[in-house]
């Protein structure tokens, strides 16, 4: 039987490295995992290579491949710990319920309007609170916050609801929230 | 009726983040005004989150738009081991 697609793995890197670097790297936000993942992405192409049926182009087919791999990055971080619990911000029984944690109530800022201009400081200082973020907040926060993707795409790319979609970004946003609030305003 | 438009903090909240993205319904704000009547908490809250928005909208926009690559050695690697991986 002849084989009806050659594989050309130069030309893969060649063509495709940079879209599926770039494609993973306003997704996951980390140079060195989106390495990874594309090198990843390029291996499982290669094993499943003999499925590909030429029905989609080559890129498409690939880009379906680091979906996955990205999915399953996510499930990774994600499933580690602390899925079960819910909010972290507010008593979750008794007469308090849904009442704020007293430690955790949000302080007043107090050099807010001078420290809130635009400059290159801030900029530093809410990068490195981004980072600080654990990483499954990071991932979804990013996502949603700096690039700007649809609640619906980010729901499908990750595999995940709406209402959890939610409660990691309010986790992001507080988070952040208290970093900005130690190390800048407050500081 | 008025018992429907109660919400605790914690829905609070949510709705706050939700209307950072545009994203909460017209009904969810009128509860989160509603709630701010009682709660200064929340407020305070919506306000700083607000703030924050505003300085990430910034980072956001240095962002997007930027295009990564990899670099040639990198490449060069990858194809290596692609081809020592042989099936």
């Amino acid at each position: 039987m002849e084989t009806k697609v050659v594989l050309d793995t130069d030309k893969w890197i060649d063509n495709y490295a940079d879209y599926l670097y770039n494609y993973t790297i306003v997704r996951v936000n980390d140079s060195d995992l989106a390495k990874d993942i594309v090198q990843d992405t390029f291996f499982a192409g290669l094993k499943s290579a003999k499925n590909f049926e030429g029905k989609s182009s080559e890129r498409t087919w690939l880009v379906s491949i680091l979906k996955r791999k990205i999915i399953d990055y996510y499930r990774k971080i994600n499933s580690k710990k602390g899925q079960a619990e819910v909010r972290m911000n507010f008593y979750s029984d008794g007469d308090n319920e849904g009442d704020w944690i007293e430690e955790r109530v949000p302080q007043t800022w107090e050099n807010e309007a001078e420290k809130s201009i635009e400059n290159k400081e801030l900029k530093q200082q809410l990068a490195s609170c981004i980072a600080a973020l654990p990483e499954k907040y990071r991932l979804v926060f990013t996502m949603k916050t700096i690039q700007d993707f649809d609640t619906e795409e980010v729901c499908n790319e990750l595999e995940i609801s709406a209402s959890n979609m939610w409660v990691l970004i309010h986790r992001a946003r507080t988070q952040l929230r208290k970093c900005m609030e130690d190390n800048w305003f407050n500081s | 009726m008025f018992k429907n438009l109660k919400i605790t903090c914690d829905e609070a909240t949510t709705i706050c983040d939700k209307n950072q993205y545009g994203e909460a319904t017209f009904y969810e704000k009128l509860t989160l005004n509603i709630h701010f009547i009682k709660c200064k908490v929340c407020f305070l809250y919506t306000k700083q989150n607000n703030t924050l928005s505003k300085i990430l909208k910034h980072q956001a926009k240095d962002c997007k738009g930027k295009s990564f690559t990899l670099q040639n050695e990198e490449k060069e690697i990858l194809k290596k081991k692609l081809k020592q991986t042989d099936i």
